[in-house]
């Protein structure tokens, strides 16, 4: 297949990943913006970032003014997965890709484009892959742009009532994987219960929110792969 | 925090992002060989998403009766699937009638 049809299959094999983007993106927007961050540096970090869950997560931190150390940690922490992903994704590409090439691929590795591009048959092409990316990463970005701008224009009331929007998509993320999986609701169950013991018991409710998500999530993976340990490699 | 401060947080957030996505794509050709390793690995992101969650949505509005309401509406609508746009909109809408109403 020449380049440009390679290029073009990528494109349409990203449409279903548009309309996922757009409307979290959106989400994206409109809550770090009612969290205070400047419009035009909430669209920076989609730009920049093009991660859901670790800049949900840093977001959230800058809005709390944690340290930056802090927040460069636990946004690492977060984005630790992506090691395997692009483990995985380097069996998928020709090993002699040039560097700028992996770097564009490299960055185009979210969740939902490296489980499409794993899925196609074959070697992963460059150009695949860079059209792979393209709509997410308008669609991301374009709909943090609308979310963070359309905040601003809205009644203090309504700002206000916002802030539970960040904490209501990660419910929305967790339980429809929590109902297939025990493992996943073994985890992101203790995982709770741990959080809540650090806000609630005096001592300890003294840690910073961004060490006690570290630290919640250290425990409750480590018991959720002792427990649960996967067999094969659904890397997914 | 300044805007000096959050465009530094930004860059840190943008080169933890992109590090662990590129290293191994760039340096590493082996598999991980232990299921434990890998299997924490995928257990991360739910184990983040639910420290995350829970007690911070209940401290994420003024009134913690009106976050407790959207809590569970969000409880609810998740665990039906509902599709994470239309559970966060429906919990910022209850929060809000909330406020209106009582």
């Amino acid at each position: 297949m020449n380049t440009k049809s390679q290029f073009n299959q990528g494109l349409r094999d990203g449409v279903p990943v548009v309309f996922g983007y757009l409307p979290v993106g959106f989400a994206f927007g409109v809550t770090a913006t009612a969290g205070g961050i400047p419009p035009w540096l909430v669209v920076l970090i989609s730009l920049t970032n093009f991660t859901s869950a670790g800049q949900l997560m840093g977001a959230t931190l800058i809005i709390a003014g944690a340290p930056i150390f802090e927040i460069a940690v636990t946004t690492l922490i977060i984005n630790i997965r992506y090691v395997i992903m692009s483990m995985s994704f380097s069996q998928r590409i020709k090993p002699n890709m040039p560097l700028a090439e992996k770097m564009i691929a490299a960055f185009a590795i979210t969740d939902e484009i490296f489980a499409v591009a794993s899925l196609k048959k074959g070697e992963v092409t460059f150009n695949y892959i860079t059209g792979l990316v393209s709509g997410p990463y308008i669609g991301w970005s374009l709909g943090t742009l609308l979310g963070a701008y359309a905040t601003n224009l809205l009644p203090l009331g309504v700002q206000q009532s916002m802030g539970i929007a960040l904490y209501a998509m990660f419910i929305a993320l967790i339980l429809p994987a929590a109902r297939e999986s025990l493992a996943v609701t073994v985890v992101a169950g203790v995982a709770v219960a741990v959080s809540v013991l650090f806000k609630t018991l005096p001592f300890l409710s003294t840690i910073s929110a961004g060490y006690v998500i570290i630290i919640c999530t250290i425990i409750a993976a480590a018991l959720g792969a002792y427990l649960f340990p996967r067999e094969e490699e659904d890397l997914t | 925090m300044s805007t000096a401060a959050t465009l530094l947080a930004i860059g840190a957030m943008a080169l933890v992002t992109f590090v662990p996505r590129f290293a191994p794509l760039a340096f590493f050709n082996k598999r991980i060989e232990s299921k434990y390793i890998r299997s924490f690995l995928h257990y991360i992101p739910f184990a983040v998403l639910g420290a995350m969650a829970f007690p911070g949505i209940l401290y994420s509005v003024p009134d913690m009766r009106a976050a407790l309401t959207g809590t569970l509406a969000a409880l609810i609508l998740g665990f039906f699937n509902r599709g994470i746009m239309t559970v966060s909109v429906c919990a910022v809408v209850i929060v809000y009638a909330f406020g209106v109403l009582i």
